[in-house]
């Protein structure tokens, strides 16, 4: 049989949760052998349109047909046997089970009832061979490193003889080179025939794997184009459902182009070294008015040092000066005593309490101060909420909304909140701006930036090139643990950051192995 | 939650604490069998080497079945009056013989295990507070169907040759003991089920995106963690000769420090059968030695003394357990 | 778990829904409150001299011992622990205060009241000294001293019962306040307390920051050892205070028998209260009312001359249909 049209098609499709429409008529069409990206805000329905695909949701209303049949799958098992399998954000697999383990798991193969080990190991070899990854199979998953693990995710799906593999948000945890590799397995997919749908934020990834993208915002369908067809600034435009001229005058991110300079030195870390290996020998200095971005691929220490300064994780070596008089955290209740705040990079594990409201959230760190013998002040909590709730512009239902309803960005702005009410002096910001969709984005980096013009410190660790790019007075590059780098600001450029990030004079850098 | 973004030190040192757990009660065990050994003239007799393991098969398969229900992340407390009930059960229908005598009280704490699971399953209730409820229902079952008093078996059907027949000179209940946990290492070591059971206590979720039938699963833990407490209520019943409605106070607890002590992880996702084993023998040879001190009438120490003695045992060794694991990363 | 899924399906889902959040609280406060209610409905018609006061005390200073102990199992769970050592713990208050009382040190019934109570207190505060310097999950730190415990009741007391009588010591359980049994009204003072502190002050706040998310409290600055070991402490604490009540009114005391499983019952009142014990959330009320209804359901039953094994079941029956219906308020 000549298999002809679309792989995939889905048509009209809707769905409503109790209180909001998160799909309306939306459509998706992806070809044979074909890399599709799938783009749009947080709240786009991107999310909800995929897990419709595979079956995770069911639809209220349209047709979804796959290779010509219509289907209707009910669960992600069948979805699985029905030729789609999902890579997830993140790797949605189990760490204390082996490599080879986790890419049968369910489908083990047998002799007499009993798992046939042997064969295993075999088969699990020969599938992470055909995407040129070599890892020893019998390694706990928890024990290799990301990107691994995602190759074997990636194996996992297509041991599955999969025509259509859905990748939500792959990358979000790999470095450059691995999403390199990462690339290549998708060029090899597609050389195979099977097609490929690529939820992204990055617009570079995108237009380096992807022919083709559809567009989608509040809950529709609004554009379906060749890649090539399209220029990014007008991509960004559409998912921002704005005017190209008006996003032209705006820039691509929320900071404004001006140094803020003091001579004042808020902060300096010298030769930090933390307990495990990945924080060796770190040197920063943070002025007040001024924004440090901190660079360095992942694993290069860069949470590390931010969490080593916050008193979070224990100091082993080094010199920690605040305001120019040495200093040692204890815990993270020392730093913010000192007037420092770190807002965490994953908000969900170690920033938002989910199941309290706004203004619990925002005021965590705040209590001590509006208490008297520990009871807590609510008018002057209160006050505080709403001021901060105006000031950041959050949008909640009110102050007694849940955290954990709010989106990704109004999450960030509470959190963010969290600190400035204590009016600090230096913030240190991991990632601020991860998985938060692009209108969000830019309010929170204008948001930095006038933090900074207000003379407050700000560190400020970025994957994002173009961040650190337009946002720092300054740049510090990790690697290894080690400071590498520190370009001033006439010298940022991505090229300069990446180039330090991948082999700047380290000081020590051939003793170690460079994992 | 650990999910697979868990640094990979984490993932090292949790595995390392697992087995260090799991040798630590081994070394544990050899110790305290040397140290009876030296100190006490019969304590490696045949007789009391048998009745020792007789008395504990019972503990033994509750904490083999405690320990695949621990794996996925779960826990059972309605075990002890499970076994109870089980008791009163075989006691009451010993009179067909032998093989409904076993087969019947396994079948009555199967179903209850299945219960159980269900409402874990399915209901998604919490399983400590599932089998909280059922340790109440099955205690008032057994109490109800026994009229507040022990049941005496039938001598006559051939049911209490479970407690007195001997093969190579061995108990039965230490063959069943012994059967148990061969049927145990193997199921986790070379079984699918196995795998899904560690996979979803590692991160339930994960699993399920992974195809696993989470639900089957749990409910067939929750079912042989019964089946097992049943067969430990058989036990009871046929060593003491009547069906207990009020024995099996604590035995879920018991059997929890057993597996803890075994090396297995309270969360779920890493566990020992072998740990369990040695787990139950190293808990219950606490109470055979302070019994063989009092014995040589040196110093005479209060049976109240045992459970001091107990759980400042299970303070020592998670303590040291603890310290080793953290010290080796 | 399925973090990212997650985070995606309430961005999706999060615009703009306002969701009546109070009102379901309210709603769930209100199952239970409306279940008590009928309870009492029922046997204000069916039950002979329920309304008197005499029937009404004697459910109250039941349940006084089973409240105050859950009063503290609420704060424990509500940071996402658990304490399985409360009962034996009541044991060892109760086996101290007659030894002291008994003995003639002077001012010894003041010194019974208070002694046992701050022992208890420390045993808590061993608990969390487990739990937060030494890493032990709460389940197995507390199982270390239920299991050692009672034993150490049972030593100080050679496992006899210790009879007595001790009006002065014994007001804590049979005394009366303008005919209100003084320890029902120390329940509800007690109870006034916990509540307070869990709705205004600063500790409260943390307790249950805890044990939403206690990375994300530590990084707020919240002194989680701290908050943690104060918890497990007040847990061992109110133990202390109702086991010195069983013994009043028992007028004796028997360390076999203190406080035994009430450990149990204390987390099956917390449960039908309404509090998950997955931490993060506290409804102190609703503890009150968990601890009633059982109380009432088992009185009901067993006025009705239904044996008290066959109320076991039932109240089994309650524990999980109460945590099934707040499970389907939740999602």
């Amino acid at each position: 049989m000549i298999a002809t049209g679309p792989l995939l098609q889905m048509e009209g499709i809707s769905k409503a949760f109790p209180g909001v429409r998160a799909l309306e008529g939306a459509s998706l069409t992806v070809g044979r052998g074909e890399v599709h990206a799938v783009m749009g805000q947080n709240g786009a329905g991107k999310s909800t349109l995929i897990k419709i695909l595979t079956g995770a949701y069911r639809r209220d209303a349209g047709t979804v047909t796959l290779d010509g049949r219509p289907v209707d799958f009910h669960s992600p098992q069948q979805a699985q046997a029905g030729g789609v399998s999902t890579i997830y954000q993140e790797v949605n697999l189990v760490g204390f089970r082996s490599v080879a383990e986790n890419i049968f798991l369910g489908r083990e193969p047998r002799r007499w009832g009993l798992i046939d080990r042997r064969r295993m190991h075999a088969e699990a070899r020969r599938l992470l061979e055909r995407l040129g990854v070599e890892v020893d199979v019998s390694r706990p998953l928890g024990a290799i490193n990301v990107a691994l693990q995602q190759m074997v995710a990636i194996a996992r799906a297509i041991s599955f003889e999969s025509r259509l593999v859905v990748m939500d948000e792959p990358t979000s945890s790999l470095d450059e080179a691995e999403v390199a590799t990462l690339f290549g397995v998708i060029r090899q997919l597609k050389a195979d025939g099977v097609s490929v749908i690529f939820v992204s934020h990055r617009l570079d990834e995108v237009y380096a794997i992807c022919d083709r993208v559809t567009i989608m915002r509040d809950g529709r369908t609004v554009d379906d184009r060749a890649l090539t067809d399209v220029s990014r600034l007008e991509l960004v435009a559409r998912m921002l459902g704005k005017d190209l001229a008006e996003v032209r005058r705006s820039g691509a991110t929320g900071f404004a182009d001006a140094t803020h300079h003091t001579e004042r030195r808020l902060l300096e870390a010298r030769g930090l070294r933390g307990a495990g290996r990945t924080l060796e020998h770190a040197d920063v200095a943070v002025r007040a008015g001024e924004i440090v971005g901190l660079a360095g691929l992942l694993g290069s220490g860069r949470t590390e040092l931010a969490r080593a300064i916050f008193g979070a994780d224990p100091v082993e070596a080094g010199e920690l000066e605040v305001d120019g008089r040495p200093v040692r955290f204890g815990s993270p209740a020392d730093a913010i005593r000192a007037g420092i705040g770190l807002a965490p990079e994953d908000r969900k594990t170690e920033g938002i309490v989910p199941e309290m409201s706004v203004r619990e959230n925002l005021t965590l760190a705040l209590l001590p101060a509006i208490s008297r013998y520990g009871v807590v002040d609510r008018r002057r909590q209160q006050e505080v909420v709403d001021r901060f709730i105006r000031r950041l512009d959050i949008k909640t239902t009110g102050p007694d909304q849940k955290i954990r309803e709010l989106s990704g960005g109004n999450q960030q702005k509470v959190l963010l909140a969290r600190w400035l009410c204590l009016d600090p002096r230096l913030l240190l910001l991991d990632e601020p701006t991860r998985g938060i969709d692009v209108g969000a984005k830019g309010e929170i980096q204008a948001l930095i930036n006038e933090l900074a013009d207000s003379g407050l410190g700000v560190l400020m660790i970025s994957s994002e090139l173009e961040e650190l790019v337009e946002g720092s007075d300054r740049v510090v590059v990790l690697r290894d643990g080690r400071t590498v780098a520190e370009l001033p600001h006439a010298a940022i450029t991505e090229d300069a950051i990446m180039s330090a990030m991948a082999e700047g004079p380290a000081t020590g850098a051939g003793e170690r192995d460079g994992g | 939650m650990a999910t697979t973004s868990t640094p990979a030190r984490s993932i090292t040192r949790a595995r390392l604490a697992s087995v260090l757990q799991g040798q630590g009660a081994l070394v544990a065990l050899a110790l305290l069998v040397l140290f009876g050994a030296l100190r006490y003239d019969n304590f490696l007799s045949s007789y009391n080497v048998t009745s020792f393991l007789a008395n504990n098969a019972k503990f033994g398969l509750i904490a083999l079945g405690m320990t695949f229900v621990i794996m996925t992340g779960g826990i059972d407390l309605s075990v002890g009056a499970v076994a109870a009930l089980a008791s009163v059960v075989a006691a009451m229908v010993s009179e067909y013989g032998l093989v409904v005598g076993i087969a019947v009280p396994v079948l009555v704490g199967a179903v209850i295990g299945l219960v159980n699971g269900s409402l874990v399953a399915w209901g998604r209730l919490q399983p400590f507070i599932v089998t909280l409820a059922m340790l109440l229902a099955a205690r008032g079952l057994a109490l109800t169907v026994a009229g507040n008093q022990s049941v005496a078996v039938d001598f006559e059907s051939g049911f209490t040759a479970l407690g007195t027949t001997t093969l190579l000179t061995l108990a039965a209940p230490i063959w069943i003991f012994a059967v148990a946990y061969l049927l145990g290492v193997l199921v986790l070591g070379r079984t699918p089920f196995s795998r899904h059971v560690l996979a979803i206590g590692d991160n339930e979720e994960t699993a399920r995106l992974m195809g696993l039938r989470v639900e089957r699963v749990k409910l067939g833990v929750y079912a042989l963690s019964g089946a097992l407490a049943g067969m430990a209520g058989v036990l009871l019943a046929a060593q003491y000769g009547a069906g207990q409605p009020a024995e099996g106070v604590g035995w879920e607890l018991t059997a929890i420090a057993a597996v803890v002590v075994g090396g297995t992880l309270l969360t779920g996702g890493l566990g020992s059968v072998v740990g369990t084993l040695w787990g139950v023998l190293l808990l219950g040879l606490i109470f055979n030695v302070l019994n063989f001190e009092n014995g040589r009438g040196v110093i005479s120490l209060s049976p109240y003394w045992q459970s001091i003695v107990l759980g400042g045992f299970l303070l020592v060794v998670v303590l040291l357990q603890n310290r080793l694991a953290a010290r080796q990363t | 778990m399925a973090r990212a899924s997650e985070t995606a399906a309430v961005g999706d889902l999060g615009r703009g829904r306002a969701r009546p959040r109070d009102v379901r609280d309210l709603g769930q406060t209100y199952g239970a409150a409306a279940a008590l209610a009928l309870l009492v409905l029922y046997n204000a018609v069916f039950t002979d001299r329920f309304l008197t006061t005499d029937s009404i005390y004697v459910n109250l200073t039941q349940v006084a011992p089973i409240v105050i102990v859950a009063l503290g199992m609420t704060l424990v769970i509500a940071t996402g622990g658990i304490d399985l050592s409360v009962g034996s713990l009541m044991a060892i208050a109760g086996a101290l205060a007659p030894l002291i009382f008994l003995s003639d040190v002077p001012f010894g019934v003041a010194i019974a009241f208070v002694v046992p109570v701050l022992v208890t207190g420390a045993f808590g505060l061993f608990n969390g000294v487990l739990i937060t310097r030494f890493g032990f999950q709460p389940i197995i730190a507390t199982l270390v001293l239920f299991i050692a415990g009672r034993g150490i009741a049972q030593v100080l007391t050679n496992g006899e019962l210790q009879p007595f009588r001790n009006p002065a010591f014994q007001y804590i359980g049979l005394g009366r306040v303008l005919g209100i049994p003084f320890q029902v009204l120390l329940m509800l003072a007690i109870f006034a307390i916990v509540a307070w502190t869990v709705r205004t002050t600063r500790f409260g706040r943390q307790i249950l920051a805890i044990g939403g998310n206690e990375a994300a409290a530590r990084l707020a600055g919240v002194p989680v050892n701290r908050v943690k070991l104060a918890v497990y402490g007040i847990s061992g604490l109110l133990a202390g205070v109702a086991g010195l009540i069983v013994i009043a009114i028992n007028s004796s005391s028997d360390a076999n028998q203190v406080g035994l499983n009430l450990e149990l019952a204390a987390i099956a009142a917390v449960a039908v209260g309404g509090t998950p014990l997955t931490g993060g959330r506290a409804t102190v009320v609703g503890t009150l009312i968990g601890a009633l209804i059982l109380q009432l359901l088992r009185f009901t039953l067993l006025s009705h001359g239904v044996p008290d094994a066959v109320a076991l079941v039932v109240q089994a029956g309650i524990i999980i249909a109460a945590v099934f219906l707040q499970r389907q308020r939740q999602t």
